[in-house]
């Protein structure tokens, strides 16, 4: 069983058949919509994981990237006429560019100091969505074009569960393929010792450059994929304040754990609609909720629960 | 393999406390939505607006309801982000199935909302700003509350019956402030109107003297206009009045709470500004049509809730009020019928003015909605 699960494809299989499962108990559109958020979430959390969880670099800028993707398929179709997968790709191609160069001089910090550089990172490319009003809209946010797939309109929540959950499988799956690749060893070598990854002949500043350019495509996706769901982008998708919902998540669910992704954006995105029930004490519940888990679960819900019965077998 | 188990179990069981969560109501109430920011950046406007429903749907279910039926209110607090409203209007189409919706506080939230109930046909009467949200007309989608370009074009009117043609304008760069100084700028060539000095501030600013020495140093300067919103205004109004610039300053709609002059202080003498008569309810002469409404509203919301009344709140009392008297119109609770009588609103009396909708005109207000007040030691007078 141990052996089955250590597999480099196990992850993506429980995913893809999670995804199938939960379709039969969807009640309603709205349900899907949920569930689609999850999966948008999981897939920037997924490369938010990649860089914290196995390279242990901290970013509090990454909804930067998300916003750049968000209005990638936002302004080339409404500007240029792209066509808005065009529009995607364009988006994950600039992203990875800005994440290259940025990353370069802001991957030499270490601890807080690339913390506050990624934050100002984040922080300049949400200021500049907000204050380009002419081109993105401005505060206000603006229509995103609906995307269209050889003549078929694409749209219900349903359709979309569909898509982001391939999405999500298709991320987990190459996220999976990297953590077992050269680079995922060296990632993990240089998360427990920088030095002595070094010493070990490993490229430090071109692993770390590489799992943030990674990463950062992730994000950029999901944000590209979330703008075409709901038809419009507003600014604060790209603020720090989504840039610290991704990092919870992370935390939340696992540090270096794939599955923890998803179980950290589940609740994140879940939660909120099932307490609102509560009103005023929604966010008091969600905060203590949040709290108990950290306390309970350390390591994150995944990996915390997976030591627990891994303790138990053993005994 | 357990771990997953475990997670699917626990997914199942979120799952579960939803749908007991989402339980169906009684057959015989009207469910009406609402999707406000009630708590976040745009809480004073989410939370006197989720007030006021509930204050209302309250009164009306206790005269009777409407159509010998009680109304049911869902409101949710989207937060101002615009993501949570577009989750929470499929929410209010697909679960809760409600005929028609109240609400969107912000335009961010309300542009999220609109493609879902335009495509569920579902009526939606929002609560914000923009001109965008009904300019393109869009068949479901309404709102009561005046755009931003009828203030800057209230204020120009005044400007121009002084005989004032150069303008310094000075404002933020937030949401408000930005909207509403392109819709200033696109109107004021109608008026005669000279902008000589265009300055602007950030969210956060504490000083904005340069940008006012500027203003104050161009040639031939008659007024000033400051379209902003939230604490700049009132710091412009104390560096006005500090620069001693002689010429009228105006204010927006955006500062017609009592905090502008409790933060202005001294300086807010003398200083003009369009806003809803609800603030001045209690000024109005007795043969103003709309003072019966704008006073019962007052004091209803005052006594509820022991707090200031807002024109906020003015505007969800407003929504609610037309979808009220389109569904007794209508005598049904079919969205499309309700969207019909919706539109052929007419002499309706509001708390921001008379609405007069049009297949045309999805909101139906004109500028004698607003009133142009000025601020007359520490408190707001009729200028008019």
């Amino acid at each position: 069983m141990g052996k089955l699960l250590s597999h480099r494809l196990a992850v993506p299989v429980v995913i893809a058949l999670l995804v199938v499962a939960l379709s039969f108990a969807m009640p309603s559109n709205f349900y899907y919509r949920v569930a689609a958020l999850v999966w948008i979430s999981a897939l920037a959390v997924i490369g938010l994981n990649l860089l914290m969880g196995y390279a242990g670099q901290v970013s509090l800028g990454h909804a930067g990237f998300f916003g750049i993707g968000a209005y990638a398929v936002a302004v080339l179709p409404a500007q240029f006429g792209l066509h808005p997968l065009v529009a995607a790709l364009a988006g994950a191609v600039a992203t990875a560019a800005i994440a290259f160069l940025v990353g370069r001089p802001i991957l030499r910090l270490k601890g807080h100091y690339l913390a506050v550089a990624t934050l100002g990172f984040g922080i300049l490319i949400a200021m500049t969505i907000s204050n380009e009003a002419w081109l993105t809209g401005g505060p206000d946010g603006m229509p995103v074009e609906r995307l269209t797939l050889f003549g078929w309109r694409v749209r219900g929540a349903d359709t979309w569960y569909w898509i982001s959950g391939g999405l999500l499988v298709i991320g987990a799956w190459i996220a999976c393929n990297l953590v077992a690749s050269p680079t995922g060893r060296a990632l993990r070598a240089l998360h427990d010792s920088e030095v002595a990854a070094r010493v070990a002949g490993i490229d430090v500043a071109r692993a770390k450059l590489t799992v943030f350019v990674i990463s950062a495509v992730y994000a950029s996706v999901a944000g590209s994929t979330l703008a075409l769901v709901n038809g419009f982008v507003t600014p604060d998708k790209a603020n720090f304040l989504h840039s610290i919902e991704l990092v919870t998540m992370v935390v939340l669910g696992g540090m270096g754990s794939i599955l923890g992704s998803l179980a950290g954006a589940a609740i994140l995105v879940v939660l909120p609609q099932v307490l609102t029930g509560f009103h005023d004490y929604e966010h008091m519940i969600l905060g203590l909720i949040m709290m108990v888990i950290m306390i309970v679960l350390r390591a994150g819900i995944v990996p915390s629960l997976a030591a627990f019965f891994q303790g138990r077998r053993n005994k | 393999m357990a771990v997953f188990g475990k997670c699917i179990r626990g997914a199942a069981l979120l799952a579960g406390v939803a749908m007991v969560w989402a339980a169906p109501a009684a057959a015989d109430t009207i469910k009406i939505g609402a999707s406000l920011s009630v708590t976040g950046p745009a809480s004073f406007l989410g939370d006197p607006e989720a007030k006021t429903l509930e204050m209302y749907v309250e009164k009306l279910n206790a005269e009777g309801g409407v159509n010998g039926k009680q109304l049911e209110l869902i409101v949710y607090d989207d937060s101002a982000d615009a993501n949570k409203a577009r989750t929470f209007a499929t929410r209010l189409v697909e679960d809760d199935e409600v005929v028609a919706v109240v609400g969107g506080s912000t335009t961010g939230t309300t542009m999220a909302m609109i493609p879902v109930f335009e495509d569920a046909g579902i009526p939606f009467i929002s609560l914000a700003g923009a001109v965008v949200i009904i300019d393109p007309v869009k068949e479901f989608t309404f709102k009561t509350p005046h755009t931003d370009r009828m203030a800057c074009e209230k204020i120009f009117a005044d400007m121009q019956a002084k005989g004032i043609a150069r303008i310094g304008m000075i404002s933020g760069t937030g949401g408000f402030d930005k909207s509403m100084r392109e819709q200033c700028l696109e109107v004021v060539g109608n008026y005669g109107i000279e902008i000589v000095a265009d300055e602007t501030y950030g969210p956060s600013d504490s000083d904005m003297t340069p940008q006012l020495t500027n203003i104050k140093n161009a040639a031939g300067l008659q007024a000033v206009v400051n379209p902003g919103f939230g604490q700049g205004p009132a710091i412009v109004t104390r560096n006005y009045k500090q620069l001693d610039i002689e010429v009228p300053l105006y204010q927006s709609h955006g500062v017609a709470s009592k905090s502008f002059i409790d933060l202005a202080g001294d300086a807010a003498e003398g200083v003009r500004l369009p806003a809803s008569a609800l603030l001045v309810a209690d000024k109005l002469p007795d043969d103003d049509p709309q003072k019966a409404v704008v006073v019962e509203y007052k004091t209803t919301y005052e006594e509820k809730t022991g707090q200031p009344v807002s024109t906020f709140g003015g505007h969800a009392y407003d929504g609610l009020m037309i979808l009220v008297e389109a569904m007794k119109r209508a005598g049904s609770e079919d969205p499309k019928a309700i969207r019909d009588e919706i539109e052929k609103t007419s002499g309706f009396m509001g708390t921001a003015g008379v609405v007069n909708m049009s297949p045309e005109d999805h909101m139906g207000l004109d500028l004698t909605a607003f009133r142009m007040l000025e601020i007359r030691s520490g408190d707001w007078t009729l200028a008019e």
